[in-house]
């Protein structure tokens, strides 16, 4: 029987590839998007920055960055999925070609709370990945897990991918 | 309302948006504004980037114009609202924004309840003949009545 890798090095092969996905995007760079991982669930972090700010008087985080962070934590998690099975396999080496990203459709937002000016959480689900399409469900949190402040829905074309 | 109250709204309303924090991060820009309607621009910037593959603007980016550029149509409507929220917002991609054009969003408030504002808007690169997003959206409208009585 072929024995079980070590954990450090499952570990960091995943944190890498990760770590690889994020920084590609120079868009969750500019947000401050930070991703946190167990196995293979990803949180999607949104720490609290003054410039993220829509409306100064109450003040609540901009509809648009809100939107733009459950879409990234869409296409990452989507993105992650797609790749798992590949990474895990050993198949994708820091010489691999970048990875494609999928394309967003459309996009939906549910807002269903104001942003609070703290630090935002969000988990996206796929609900379907097809050859060429994917939808995605995206739940985003502040203090309290139970408490949604958005959700949303996305359809994605998936990269052609080779094989 | 006269030309020269017409012209004051405007001018407020221009610099409550521009002073936006997040809007000012993505350098938006008022074009026009007044009777449910605004235009606002958004410059191409590396930082912006979804795919650096491509160079393309992420989604999100043009999500924040749209969103911007929806709640600025609320704002300017002839029954001028105190404040206003995003309830729903959808964006449909048509097509990737060229790399280092500027981005143009037109919101419209087509419809107004006491309640609810109901928005259209689209996004167009330096071709404006193809549109790159279409959205729409509800916002919420706070009319100032109910809080201060």
């Amino acid at each position: 029987m072929k024995r079980p890798e070590p954990v450090q090095i499952v570990k960091q092969r995943r944190d890498a590839m990760l770590q690889n996905l994020v920084t590609g995007v120079p868009y969750a760079q500019f947000l401050g998007i930070k991703f946190e991982r167990h196995g293979d669930e990803l949180t999607a972090v949104l720490p609290y920055n003054e410039r993220n700010i829509g409306n100064p008087m109450i003040p609540a985080l901009h509809g648009g960055v809100t939107a733009a962070f459950l879409e990234t934590a869409a296409i990452i998690e989507l993105t992650w999925a797609m790749t798992w099975e590949d990474m895990e396999a050993g198949k994708i080496t820091e010489d691999s070609p970048r990875i494609a990203l999928p394309k967003t459709i459309d996009f939906s937002v549910d807002y269903l709370r104001s942003g609070l000016p703290r630090d935002a959480y969000a988990r996206a689900r796929v609900n379907r990945s097809g050859r060429r399409y994917a939808s995605v469900h995206v739940e985003g949190w502040q203090d309290n897990r139970t408490r949604m402040f958005a959700q949303a829905t996305g359809h994605f074309l998936m990269p052609t991918r080779d094989g | 309302m006269s030309d020269k109250q017409q012209a004051r709204q405007q001018l407020l309303a221009r610099q409550f948006i521009e002073a936006i924090p997040h809007a000012q991060a993505l350098g938006m820009k008022v074009v026009e504004i007044g009777a449910g309607r605004a235009v606002i621009t958004m410059p191409y910037d590396e930082r912006l980037i979804g795919d650096p593959e491509t160079g393309v603007i992420h989604g999100g980016a043009v999500s924040a114009l749209m969103d911007t550029c929806g709640g600025a149509a609320v704002m300017s409507h002839p029954s001028s609202p105190m404040g206003t929220a995003t309830i729903d917002l959808r964006i449909d991609y048509m097509r990737a924004a060229k790399p280092g054009d500027m981005i143009t969003a037109i919101a419209e408030c087509y419809h107004m309840t006491r309640s609810v504002a109901f928005v259209r808007a689209t996004a167009m690169d330096a071709d404006m003949d193809r549109p790159v997003a279409a959205a729409t959206g509800a916002f919420t409208v706070d009319s100032g009545k109910g809080k201060s009585k």
